[in-house]
């Protein structure tokens, strides 16, 4: 590259409105062994610009393993659901079971119920007749009275 | 159904670390260029990739992994600094002689090129980093002005500023080491 075409770029460069174009044309010319001595006083620079490139990034990053955990949300919501048709249809079961319970209890209540008022009825016919009896009674003592 | 979406999004450790390989140097350099301290720099690096591997799953939704990486980073090194000086610590560094050695030059030659970068280190925060995208990792003008968050004119005012002055401070060196 022509000294000039050099000195123009540099000016460029130092206005930053060199393109990436030209600005890697002054990076190769800066490279080379030898360059124009009055341009000499930049090499470093560009000598110090390629050289903090080559610094790496050597430490390990101890990257924890993650979890997956959607795949453990729906392995859970599976357990859950079965957990809940088991559970709850005899839950469901149970419901049924005391409606029937509860029924039969009112069968039996009613039975009983019958059966104690029949009871009670014939009672009550039992006690019509202990009437007779009292009367029966009070006529004796009539009798008894007049003699 | 969900499962095997979720499984698509999620990046394995290697494919993670086979995303992050190209720039996690670049978020090193930039570290270091704010930081100083190489230690600092790493613990910083290493610091973005374990968020970055946080995020893994979002990072699909990012068009441009490098860019997002690299403001994390200038975002994590520019708060460590502000706290740093609320804390009134200074930076402890032992590592001004290192990136020259792959240059087989004159002993003057290896101390110029360490003089630039200590001129840099001088240099306010935006110019450093800007110096950095540009000079060293290349960037054009629209990506430093999206990793910076800067206007793309304020960019090229902050770069012409900063490479006159390592002109400049360099040139005054020169002249003391000779004179």
């Amino acid at each position: 590259m022509e000294l000039d075409n050099v000195e123009k770029l540099l000016e460029k460069y130092f206005e930053a409105t060199a393109t990436e174009a030209e600005e890697s044309k002054l990076r190769a010319y800066f490279s080379q062994e030898e360059v124009a001595p009055q341009l000499e006083q930049y090499k470093p620079i560009f000598a110090y610009f390629s050289a903090a490139k080559e610094e790496r990034f050597t430490k390990q990053v101890p990257l924890k393993p993650r979890r997956n955990y959607y795949k453990w949300i729906s392995v859970a919501a599976v357990a859950v659901l079965a957990f809940g048709i088991y559970f709850g249809n005899s839950y469901r079961v149970g419901l049924e079971q005391e409606r029937i319970e509860r029924e039969q209890a009112l069968i039996a209540y009613n039975q009983t119920k019958e059966a104690l008022s029949l009871l009670a009825e014939n009672f009550g016919k039992g006690t019509q007749k202990v009437a007779y009896l009292n009367e029966f009674e009070e006529t004796k003592q009539k009798i008894y009275n007049q003699n | 159904m969900v499962t095997t979406t979720t499984e698509q999004l999620t990046m394995t450790q290697s494919e993670f670390l086979n995303v992050v390989m190209p720039f996690k140097d670049k978020l090193y350099r930039l570290a270091k260029r704010l930081l100083i301290s190489s230690e600092e720099a790493e613990d910083a690096t290493q610091e973005i990739l374990m968020k970055l591997w946080a995020k893994n799953k979002m990072i699909e939704n990012y068009r441009n992994v490098e860019a997002f990486a690299m403001t994390m980073t200038k975002n994590f090194c520019l708060d460590r600094l502000k706290s740093k000086q609320s804390n009134n610590l200074k930076l402890v560094h032992s590592n001004y002689a290192d990136g020259s050695a792959s240059l087989q030059k004159q002993v003057e030659t290896r101390d110029s090129l360490s003089w630039v970068e200590k001129i840099m280190e001088d240099l306010p925060e935006q110019q450093k980093m800007v110096l950095q995208l540009r000079d060293i990792e290349q960037y054009d003008f629209d990506e430093i002005a999206e990793l910076l968050e800067m206007q793309p004119t304020a960019v090229r005012v902050t770069l012409s500023r900063a490479r006159k002055t390592v002109r400049e401070k360099l040139l005054q060196k020169h002249s003391y080491g000779i004179g």
